[in-house]
Formats: structure tokens, C-alpha cells, sequence
């Protein structure tokens, strides 16, 4: 029975993939990106990745569904004059060449993997009990290979600065994105009423249980950002000005914590990164407390866009 | 096979029969509002069958209400967003 599960959800994924490609709509294309994010989903569930599931349902999916849903809304315009350019018949030989082989090296480079495949799981589990925190991939991402996850965040704080940098010279240090009027008694007002304290809640809660099972700061930060995107959407709030010192100080916390922590470990354990013994998981705990907060408001500054208004 | 089994298949498939009514009429409604009214019937009926049916074979009373949670939180995401894009929908062709 799971079985057929499976090969459905293989097929559908498949089909999804081909759609997604094919379809001549930007809007289409980008809605059946989200739908085939939705559905890797299910496969993570399914491998008993619970964790990559959240990220690829709160991150994958939906941020950057919602960002792609932006760029198509922006491309409109240019869309029909888009879709009337059509490549010459060498240069679609050449991407359909060029395509075919990266799919034919990565079907190989799968194929070639040994079965089965290494794994560090054993060592992870071995050694889990020194880091105090119960998630072996909390530990891995905040422990093991901390440097991995200090690059995210600062990946993350880039690719905004590269959002911020699209403004107009004149709305350099202004707010992000179009001022939002809804009706103040209308329904979006009162979702962005109603969700929000619901939406902290579950937030916090992915957060905070990310120590022990599967959860973590990235899930919880992008329910963060979408719930005060939602109030900025609705008219409710304003987003800040990105000339703003306090802003800016907000969004380095998080990491430059991590890199204070980090350096620390140079001279308290011996290496960037390590943590003294004893003391790993109270400041693991630091980290993560440090690191929600900014990035959750440097996803919704992404989402936000690029500086088009005054301060004022 | 329990009483309990039996009304989580029936309940199961009559959410199943509802997404399957809501999918149909998403593809062969004549105009947007109509599809929406298909859509909120695969969310709101379907998804609370399903939940419903699920909810003799939780474990603790805590996963029950998260399962009702979810269905409460599927019902006004649904309700909310088809209101947004009717109105969206008559704005962009106003009834002859």
C-alpha cells in the first residue's frame, strides 16, 4: 500500500517537474513550483526527514514561492514581449544539449553512489551526548558542523543586502516595498488580527522544541517573517526604514553573536567554533535565541523587496 | 475490524468524495466564483471528514486537537484567501 504511495508521489513530483518547466506562464510555472515544494515535502516525510520536510515546506516552498510569486507579478509587464522572443533552433539545441547532460551526470553521480551509502549517523549518535541537546540534526547543524550553519546566516543576510541594493538612489535608507492600504475592517485586516498571535505561537514552538525533535530557527523564523508580512500586508504595520541604525544592528546580532561565540572557542576549547566542555548546549542555546530573531527579520525583508519609499 | 475502524474509513472516504467533487468542479465550474465555491468544499468538508476520521486513532488528546487546530486553521486560511481572490476576480471583470 505505501508502496503505491510512493510510486504515485514519485510520478505526480515527476509530472510536476515537467509542468513547471514547460509551462509558458510565469504565474503558472511559478504556482506549480510551490505545489511541487509542497509535495517534496511528503517525500521528507516519507524518508523521515522531518526536519528537511519543515525547512522545505516553510523555506523551499513557501518563502521562496512567495518570492517567486513577486518576480512574476513584477515580470508581467514584460511577459507578452518576453514570450515573443523565441530562441533560434541552435540555441535551443544547445540548452536542450546542454540540460540533457547535467541531467545524464547527475543520474550517473546517483547511480555511482555505493550501497550503502556512508554515513555518519553512528558517530553523530555517538557523540550527541556532548553537545546536551536531544536533535541529532540540531546537533549537526549547531555543533558538528557549525560553520556550515554561521555561513546560512550570513548567506541570508547577503542575499538581502543584494535585495537592498536594487533601490532607487532616492529610496536608499527608505522603506522596502509599496505602502499596503487594505480596508481597515476588511478581511485581510482581520487575518493579519487573528493569525499572528497563533502563528507567534507555533513560531516559537518550532523553535524552541527544535533542541530536542525536529524544528529549529530557520522553520520558525519564516513563520515569524509571514506573520509580520501579513500585518504589513494588511496595513496594519509599516516596514522599518532601512537607513534605520537600530534595524541594522538587529540584523547583525544573530550572527555576529555566533562569531563572537565562535572566536571564543579559539581560546577556551581550541578551535573556531568549539565549545568548552560542559557549557556546549547553554551556548548552543545562545546562538539559536540570538539567531532567531534576526533572521527572521532578515527573511522578511527579503520578502519585503527593495527600498522604493522615503522614510518618511 | 473495529467500530472504530469502520467510521475511520467512512469518514475518510466521504472526505476523499468531497475533494474528489471539490477537484471536479475546480476544472469544469464556468467562471472563478464558482470554482472558489468548489474549492472551500474539498477544504472545509473534505479536510473535516478527514480529520474527523482520523481522530479515533490519535494517541493522546493533545494530537487530537492539534489535528482540529489544523482543520480550524485550513477553514479560515480558506475563507479568508477565497474572499481575497472573488473579490480580486470582480474587480478584474465587472458582471455584465
Amino acid at each position: 500500500m505505501m508502496e503505491a504511495f510512493n510510486f504515485g508521489l514519485a510520478f505526480l513530483i515527476l509530472a510536476l517537474a515537467v509542468w513547471t518547466v514547460v509551462a509558458r506562464d510565469t504565474f503558472a510555472a511559478v504556482v506549480g513550483f510551490v505545489a511541487y515544494g509542497l509535495l517534496l515535502t511528503l517525500v521528507w516525510v516519507q524518508l523521515h526527514g522531518i526536519d528537511v520536510a519543515l525547512t522545505e515546506a516553510a523555506l523551499g516552498s513557501g518563502l521562496t514561492g512567495a518570492l517567486l510569486i513577486g518576480a512574476a507579478a513584477r515580470l508581467r509587464k514584460t511577459e507578452s514581449a518576453a514570450r515573443a522572443e523565441r530562441p533560434g533552433v541552435p540555441t535551443r539545441v544547445a540548452a536542450a544539449l546542454a540540460a540533457g547532460c547535467v541531467t545524464v551526470a547527475l543520474a550517473v553521480a546517483v547511480l555511482a553512489l555505493p550501497d550503502p551509502a556512508p554515513s555518519l549517523a553512528p558517530e553523530t549518535a555517538a557523540n550527541i551526548a556532548a553537545t546536551g541537546v536531544g536533535n541529532p540534526i540540531t546537533a549537526v547543524l549547531l555543533a558538528f558542523r557549525a560553520m556550515d550553519t554561521l555561513l546560512e546566516a550570513i548567506v541570508v543576510l547577503f542575499a538581502m543586502i543584494g535585495v537592498w541594493s536594487l533601490a532607487p538612489d532616492r529610496a536608499w535608507g527608505g522603506r522596502p516595498g509599496p505602502l499596503h492600504r487594505a480596508d481597515p475592517d476588511g478581511i485581510l485586516a482581520y487575518l493579519a488580527r487573528v493569525l499572528p498571535p497563533i502563528g507567534l505561537v507555533v513560531g516559537l514552538y518550532i523553535f524552541w522544541i527544535g533542541a530536542d525533535l525536529p524544528g529549529g530557527k530557520f522553520q520558525g523564523a519564516t513563520i515569524l517573517a509571514a506573520m509580520w508580512l501579513l500585518v504589513v500586508m494588511a496595513g496594519l504595520a509599516d516596514t522599518p526604514p532601512i537607513g534605520s541604525t537600530r534595524l541594522r544592528i538587529a540584523l547583525v546580532a544573530g550572527p555576529v553573536v555566533f562569531i563572537a561565540i565562535g572566536a571564543a572557542g579559539v581560546t577556551t576549547a581550541g578551535a573556531f567554533l568549539a565549545y568548552p566542555d560542559g557549557l556546549a548546549k547553554p551556548l548552543i542555546k545562545v546562538i539559536e535565541w540570538a539567531l532567531l530573531p534576526s533572521l527572521a527579520l532578515t527573511l522578511a525583508l527579503i520578502l519585503a523587496g527593495a527600498p522604493e519609499r522615503g522614510a518618511k | 475490524m473495529s467500530l472504530a475502524d469502520l467510521f475511520t474509513i467512512a469518514a475518510v472516504s466521504a472526505g476523499a468524495v468531497f475533494f474528489l467533487a471539490g477537484t471536479v468542479g475546480l476544472l469544469r465550474f464556468p467562471d472563478a466564483l464558482t470554482r472558489l465555491h468548489a474549492l472551500t468544499k474539498a477544504d472545509n468538508l473534505g479536510l473535516g471528514l478527514v480529520v474527523l476520521g482520523f481522530l479515533p486513532r490519535v494517541d493522546s488528546v493533545l494530537a487530537g486537537l492539534k489535528l482540529v487546530a489544523i482543520w480550524l486553521l485550513a477553514l479560515l486560511a480558506g475563507a479568508v484567501v477565497s474572499q481575497l481572490i472573488a473579490r480580486a476576480a470582480r474587480r478584474a471583470e465587472p458582471p455584465a
